[in-house]
């Protein structure tokens, strides 16, 4: 039956020790790796701000200061998505983190930032305000040029606010929802090997980084 | 929790100075190079990047130590 084939190969790859671990290797002990996760808390709030203002309306943030006051928090935690994004990127950048058979995990990060963007330009045209008008009168003398504004059009204040609530939001949850299994089920990136050492090669893996997480040490995840 | 909580009051005294150093009421200042159009406050916010990239890197985490007998498995 297929439900119990799909329920194999799903366990198979993410047994429940890897999807939930509770130890990490030594070197996930550093700062550069605390990023990843900033990025998704940054995105739980710009989420979490995006509903009240969406059972509140897109105009109601001009007439109530706890209104705006949500809205000054939805732009703050996108300001800080993009900057913990970013790092995150440089430091999976500067450490390949595509080894190992990790090729989906930097590609589905890759396609995750660009949704991003698209979602804060989207956010950006929605404001109601002069701003908006402006960036999205900008906006379409680019989009324009690329042929895409025959169908995106930034003038368009009801498509670009469906895009922004419904379509680009599901998309980069998607998008980050499968960026973070496939880190589970590969495990972090271990670091280049010292000059002259090799790491234990595993199937699927290459001499520099294994397609399976390597072994933890004794250093459990604080509760 | 009390470091999270030092570490949010640090930040909001930070954003307060430079609140009253910065006049954050008029219109911004921008840099021109060749196709680069950038404001002040985005290079500034660019360079807080590149520092806090660094800073990761190099600074120690706390609460890393050895397993018995000083070696990693």
């Amino acid at each position: 039956m297929w439900t119990a084939k799909v329920r194999r190969s799903v366990v198979n790859a993410l047994p429940p020790e890897r999807m939930l671990p509770d130890r990490q290797p030594a070197y996930v002990a550093s700062w550069i790796y605390v990023f990843g996760v900033t990025t998704m808390t940054a995105m739980m709030v710009v989420i979490g701000t995006g509903c009240i203002l969406a059972i509140m309306g897109p105009q109601w943030w001009h007439t109530s200061s706890f209104g705006h006051f949500i809205n000054s928090l939805h732009l703050w935690s996108v300001e800080l998505f993009f900057f913990a994004m970013v790092i995150h990127l440089w430091g999976k950048f500067f450490m390949a983190a595509w080894r190992g058979n990790r090729a989906l995990t930097w590609v589905t990060g890759v396609v995750t930032f660009l949704a991003s963007i698209v979602t804060g330009l989207t956010g950006y045209v929605s404001q109601t305000n002069f701003d908006s008008q402006w960036i999205s009168t900008q906006a379409k003398d680019g989009i324009n040029a690329t042929g895409g504004g025959a169908f995106f059009n930034v003038l368009n204040f009801g498509q670009m606010l469906m895009w922004h609530i419904v379509l680009m939001p599901l998309a980069v949850i998607a998008l980050v929802a499968l960026h973070v299994l496939m880190v589970r089920r590969r495990g972090v990136v271990p670091p280049f090997p010292a000059k002259g050492e090799q790491l234990p090669s595993m199937t699927g893996g290459t001499a520099s980084a294994p397609a399976e997480p390597v072994p933890t040490t004794s250093e459990e995840v604080p509760a | 929790m009390d470091h999270l909580g030092a570490v949010i009051a640090v930040y909001a005294a930070i954003s307060g100075l430079l609140g009253s150093v910065v006049n954050l009421d008029s219109p911004g200042h921008y840099l021109n190079w060749g196709f680069i159009h950038i404001s002040v406050a985005n290079l500034v916010v660019i360079c807080l990047m590149v520092v806090t990239f660094i800073l990761a890197i190099f600074l120690p985490f706390p609460g890393h130590r050895s397993s018995k007998g000083g070696k990693d498995d």
